[in-house]
């Protein structure tokens, strides 16, 4: 347990690109670009190896680094760090979008590309150490960490109303973040420790319990910070003004990885140290999912600008995610954590595009193009190919994700069918504001003379759009693959969660 | 034999490559390039296919599994019990369809090299084409209802891309045909929202999502075994009946659940009977069912979908895709068997979608969707048939009506050929010599800025311009009116009959239903087809288009007359018992005794003379009706439909010429009241209230008046300064100031970030206190 873990080394990766673009002033913007590029694809490559050195039979922690960090009295702080089949995935996602977006930042981000990509490494950093952080106060510091970044990213480099977007983001997240921290006190100081896998172990054994009101406000306490996150609604109203005032890779990063933070927090905290809790609320929470997954897509179908409308359309997935990991069963939380990558590969590829289209005309209404099927193919075709993944076409990434969500929510002990049934309502109403966009922007005549002359995707945009596609096959294909390696921790939660037998199928 | 079996996956493959070298090299290769590879993509296919059928003979028609290569499991979470593995399934079924789906689909990827001819997006065309032929064979070959799923969505895909081909046309159309690709794609997700639930609820009765596991044989029911039907009983369930070990594929479980009787189902927080979840199920499937193939209340998407080039409505709309809720439904007949609800209700939706459709077909002006009603209305006998449990009569009119019906949009796409050279030669000459255009003063659209060369009014008298396509024409039609000999007769007849004896011999009041409707249907039929002949090709040319209409070459013809000659023969391979003559030629019933042993519940239909005879008569009443009411003398000017002169019929021409406003009803009912609350909620709702008034209004002046509280006169001098700047930011947070210069930001940012630290100071300060001991 003390040795350096390959996970402390892909968390310290980023920092390596990080400190030279800090202290280094005599950088080229070139070689800032490139420097930082090649970080982030070594420390996806490092993550890589993640995946071969893990023991998917292994329900527990793997790679484990424990260092103490903070030591007084009767409470230590630990740098404590880890995956399991719950954070591998997510590590993964994160350090796979970092490097298509700094990509696609070659061309789009002129101003202060020193800081930029400083700021972009510093966030991969902290995103990576928050979804493998085991200790308490450790999770927090990344957590908080991962704000500021995201705070000058839209600040600096937004749109026009990137101040009070960044402000708003910033003070909504924060909200909820000392309310997780108050509960965090008040958890480490009941368990004497702030370790997760500890304090679980506690509450398991039942040497740590509390009563119902407690634990119901300790749940909250978390609950309510994560749901800011992910957005659920109606605690949403930051996302649209962040994502469209953000710059694309900030939208990328934002929807790709920041937002899982919240859903993963769910599974990550609240199910295992609150079971009870969970259990008495998740019909509650269920209800909000749904009511996200149909207003999220009534909403996006009324929108006019492009942006918004993928903002809008990651709530409800996100709801979808949600939904899964309080059906409180295997099926739903690995379709969740699955639907959570896929929403990352799916959602960070339409804000990619949708930045490509306004690098082209500058706009974003939908009303502005028409018809650029003719004018851009290739970049029309890979488009169609994210559409389809985002509504859940079967064979690509997004299907696996909602049908197992769904297998585990019409199968739960504590969600009433109806919930599967609204949930489903979503899968026409995502066909309905994907298509209208699809139609609007890139089908019908090309009637507008600006759109006539596009030019179709250049080399760096064309690599930042590969590995998604690849992804979008790779997942909708062979999703067995990725539910290989989180089954035995899934399992070990339900079972946590439950107290009682996994859910399994053919009762 | 059985090893031959290992070449089912080859089926979806081979497509795909074509798909794939057409995709990546199709400019290079040049347009013969591509239409070599693509027909010679879906001939090769056929001809697996074939070897698949010969060897199914061979084996004794026992069912394979086959797994796909290179591939693991889809789906796999074993910890929640559910895998979905990518198997293929052969069996009589889903042989049949893979010969249709390639046999038909050769012919029509053989017609379209001639069709797109010229064409600036030929390859993609063709692309498009392989594609969806490969998930079509994976729709009916998977052993999975997951991998059927798969197929299903993904030839909706296909149909979407197709119907929208022409996304581009100038003048608006453009417009209108992508609308049409999108209404087709999204009133099919409202079948799928059936067919979801439906395998989800599947799911969680069976642990399984395969139709039968690798080595199960169908097993057939107890209660049908012991009946009638004596001639026809599967020929192996007896000694596999012993109990068959390990987990059951779904219809093999089910049987034994309803043979067993008193099965309940537990699905977490309710209890069911198995028979209600059967009913449950079915009625989820049907949903998806109506949306694929068309039926009330979904089929509004299927007229629209004929924007896309005429081969795909041939291929897509009206041979293949459109019947694979047929086919799922067939698929999954023991769960139909057992529901008498669901059946009843499958009847009648079939039945009335067939009258219906037969009813606005006459109505129509376009001649693709005359066809496209028409379609609608045949895929309702199928459904109707599934209802009253004729399961093999309901595959067999779905083979014969893929020839017919490939034939006829071929021959109607051969016409709007024609028309569209005839009014090419027009405009050319125009140019250069416009005195010698004969003049037309009756012909209604001509020389109009839009020329529409569907539009039957602008036809006439092509019998003599264009000889092979009004022959093969007619082969089609009267297959279709269901004339003796030809193909439709002999499927139209035993759905009939089937329908028939479910009223004679159950006393069923669906089956009586189902045999009035679809006699009707079958009239309007025969009207509506001899309606659309005689405006096409008899009487004289009503434009200038149709009076230089030209033939098509070959590589239309070939694959028209062969269809044709398909049309004539095909349907002797299941001539019925006690038919004279045909059946010791052909053999009795020979295409219900093989689908028999992968459909349980099929079972054959006897003949009756009366019934035959009289729908013979009806059909060819209703064609001479047709022609007499469209005479020569009433062909010559076509402004109006003499069904629209007559007073007694005007109304009723109107309604059907109007559609019976059923997109009105949805429109009016559902589409704009969606787009409206959308708006409502976008604008007003999420934004205006929830944003800009909550947000910003209620919470952001307060918090700024009491940060202003605490920062101002309170403690100043006790809190630091960054609070401070908080406190500003919150004030300019809520005056919206939008233009702030880079710097600012800066300043503004390292203040929040100030604040945040300090509030984390100040929240830690008791566990400061704790772990220093305090």
């Amino acid at each position: 347990m003390e040795d350096i873990s390959l996970v402390t080394v892909v968390l310290m990766l980023p920092l390596v690109g990080f400190f030279p673009l800090v202290f280094v002033r005599s950088l080229t913007d070139q070689t800032i670009r490139w420097l930082t590029l090649t970080v982030s694809i070594i420390t996806f490559g490092a993550s890589l190896l993640l995946l071969r050195n893990f023991d998917s039979n292994q329900a527990g922690l793997q790679m484990v680094t424990d260092w103490e960090w903070i030591s007084a009295g009767s409470f230590t702080i630990r740098y404590f760090v880890g995956v399991d089949g719950i954070s591998i995935w997510l590590v993964l996602l994160s350090t796979f979008i970092m490097p298509l977006a700094i990509l696609f930042s070659f061309t789009s981000i002129k101003e202060r590309p020193r800081l930029y990509y400083a700021l972009l490494l510093l966030m991969e950093w902290a995103m990576i150490g928050v979804f493998i952080a085991q200790d308490l106060f450790l999770f927090y510091v990344f957590w908080e960490v991962t704000l500021v970044p995201m705070y000058f990213l839209i600040g600096i480099w937004g749109s026009e109303d990137r101040i009070y977007a960044a402000i708003k983001f910033f003070l909504y997240t924060m909200a909820g973040s000392l309310l997780m921290l108050v509960a965090i006190l008040w958890l480490g100081n009941e368990a004497g420790t702030f370790a997760v896998p500890d304090i679980i172990a506690q509450i398991q054994s039942g040497e740590l319990s509390f009563d119902v009101s407690t634990e119901r406000l300790l749940f909250l306490g978390f609950a309510i910070a994560f749901a800011i996150k992910v957005p659920m609604w109606p605690l949403h109203s930051w996302l649209p003004d962040a994502h469209v005032q953000a710059p694309t890779a900030g939208s990328v990063i934002l929807a790709g990885v920041l937002l899982k933070m919240g859903t993963y927090g769910f599974v990550r905290f609240n199910l295992p140290m609150f079971p009870e809790a969970s259990r008495d609320f998740a019909p509650y929470i269920a209800v909000l999912a749904v009511i996200g997954i149909i207003y999220g897509a009534w909403v996006s179908y009324g929108q006019k600008d492009v942006k918004k409308l993928v903002a809008y359309s990651s709530i409800s997935h996100l709801g979808f995610v949600m939904l899964g990991i309080f059906a409180l069963n295997s099926a739903g939380i690995q379709g969740g954590i699955l639907q959570m990558v896929n929403h990352g590969i799916s959602t960070g590829g339409l804000f990619l595009l949708v930045g490509m289209l306004y690098e082209r005309r500058h706009t974003k209404l939908m009303s502005a193009f028409g018809g650029i099927w003719a004018a851009m193919p290739l970049f029309s075709g890979i488009s169609l190919v994210i559409v389809l993944s985002s509504m859940g076409l079967p064979g690509l990434n997004g299907f696996v994700g909602e049908f197992t969500i769904l297998v585990g929510s019409a199968g739960s002990d504590v969600l009433s069918i109806w919930f599967t049934v609204f949930a489903s309502l979503g899968i026409i109403l995502a066909a309905v504001y994907m298509l209208y966009m699809f139609n609007t922007v890139y089908m019908g005549a090309l009637d507008k003379e600006e759109n006539r002359r596009l030019p179709d995707l250049h080399w760096q945009e064309l690599w930042a759009l590969i590995p998604i596609l690849i992804m979008v096959f790779a997942i909708g294909l062979q999703a067995g693959y990725f539910f290989d390696f989180m089954d035995n921790s899934v399992s070990q939660l339900v079972e946590q969660v439950s107290g009682s037998v996994v859910a399994t199928a053919g009762r | 034999m059985e090893n031959f079996f290992d070449l089912v996956p080859l089926i979806v493959l081979i497509p795909l490559i074509g798909m794939l070298v057409n995709l990546f090299a199709g400019r290079q290769i040049g347009e013969r390039g591509v239409a070599i590879v693509a027909v010679g993509a879906s001939s090769l296919a056929f001809l697996i296919a074939v070897i698949l059928w010969i060897a199914q003979v061979q084996t004794g028609y026992e069912p394979g599994v086959v797994d796909m290569p290179l591939l693991a499991d889809w789906i796999s979470v074993p910890s929640a019990g559910l895998r979905i593995p990518w198997e293929f399934r052969v069996d009589t079924l889903s042989v049949t369809m893979m010969l249709v789906v390639t046999g038909v689909g050769s012919l029509i990827h053989l017609y379209a090299v001639g069709y797109m001819h010229g064409d600036a997006r030929f390859p993609r065309f063709f692309v498009y084409l392989n594609l969806f032929l490969v998930f079509m064979l994976i729709l009916v070959t998977g052993n999975n209802f997951l991998m059927m799923f798969v197929g299903w969505e993904g030839v909706g895909l296909c149909s979407f891309l197709l119907i929208g081909f022409w996304f581009d046309k100038p003048g608006g159309e453009g417009w209108k045909n992508s609308d049409a690709a999108r209404k087709a794609f999204i009133v099919n997700r409202v079948g799928d929202f059936g067919l979801i639930l439906g395998m989800l609820m599947t799911f969680w009765t069976f642990g399984t999502l395969d139709y039968y596991k690798p080595g199960e044989a169908p097993l057939a029911a107890h209660h049908e075994a012991e009946a009638e039907a004596p001639v026809f009983a599967p020929q192996f369930p007896q000694e596999e009946h012993a109990e068959p070990e390990g987990p059951l594929g779904v219809f093999n479980q089910a049987q034994l659940w309803l043979d067993e009787g008193g099965h309940e189902v537990d699905f977490g927080l309710v209890t069911l009977s198995f028979e209600t979840t059967l009913t449950i199920i079915t009625l989820l499937f049907l949903l998806g069912a109506t949306g694929k193939s068309a039926q009330i209340p979904l089929f509004v998407w299927l007229p629209d979908a004929m924007a896309g080039p005429t081969p795909v409505s041939a291929l897509i709309h009206a041979a293949t895709m459109v019947t694979a809720g047929v086919y799922m439904m067939v698929r999954s007949n023991v769960f139909y068997e057992a529901s008498t609800t669901a059946s009843f209700v499958v009847t009648l939706i079939g039945a009335s979608t067939a009258i219906v459709a037969g009813f606005i077909a006459v109505g129509q002006w376009d001649i693709k969707r005359v066809l496209a009603y028409s379609t609608v209305s045949q895929l309702g006998f199928m459904v109707a048939a599934v209802g009253v449990g004729a399961y093999a009569a309901a595959m067999f009119h779905l083979v014969t009506h893929a020839f017919f019906k490939a034939l006829l949009f071929l021959g109607s796409g051969s016409v709007i050929h024609g028309m569209e050279h005839g009014h090419h030669h027009l405009t050319d000459h125009d140019v250069e010599d416009h005195k010698h255009v004969p003049p037309h003063e009756h012909a209604p659209q001509v020389e109009t800025e839009r020329f529409d060369p569907q539009d039957m009014r602008n036809m006439g008298g092509l019998r003599h311009k264009m000889p092979g396509t009004y022959w093969t024409y007619i082969f089609g039609t009267l297959a279709l009116a269901g004339i003796i000999p030809f193909a439709g007769f002999w499927s139209k007849d035993e759905i009939l009959v089937d329908a028939l004896r479910l009223g004679l011999d159950e006393n069923r009041l669906d089956g009586y239903i189902a045999f009035a409707l679809l006699l009707t249907a079958a009239a309007f039929t025969a009207f509506y087809m001899w309606r659309q002949v005689s405006m096409v090709f008899y009487g004289q040319p009503r434009t200038p288009a149709a009076e230089h209409a030209e033939e098509s070459g070959p590589v239309m013809l070939v694959p028209l007359i062969v269809l044709a000659g398909l049309s004539l023969i095909g349907g002797f391979m299941n001539i019925p018992s006690g038919f004279p003559l045909l059946g010791r030629i052909f053999g009795e019933h020979q295409f219900t005794s093989w689908l028999e042993h992968s459909v349980v519940n099929a079972h054959a239909a006897g003949f009756l003379w009366l019934l035959a005879t009289v729908a013979v008569l009806l059909a060819a009443g209703a064609i001479i009706a047709a022609r007499v009411i469209y005479n020569d003398r009433a062909l010559r000017q076509l402004t109006d439909d003499p069904l629209e002169a007559n007073e007694r019929t005007a109304g009723a021409f109107a309604l059907a010429n109007a559609k019976l406003y059923w997109d009105e009803f949805y429109f009016s009912t559902i589409v704009y009241p969606y787009q409206r609350a959308a708006r409502w909620l976008a604008d007003r709702l999420d934004w205006a209230f929830w944003h800009d008034f909550v947000h910003d209004r209620v919470i952001g002046s307060s918090f700024q008046w009491a940060t202003e509280m605490l920062s101002n006169p309170i403690d100043r001098g006790i809190i630091d300064r960054a609070f401070d700047g908080l406190a500003r930011l919150v004030h300019n947070l809520a005056a919206r100031v939008r233009t702030i210069q880079t710097g600012y930001v800066r300043t503004y940012a390292l203040g929040v970030a100030f604040g945040a630290l300090l509030i984390l100071v100040i929240a830690l300060l008791p566990v400061l206190r704790d772990l220093l001991g305090l």
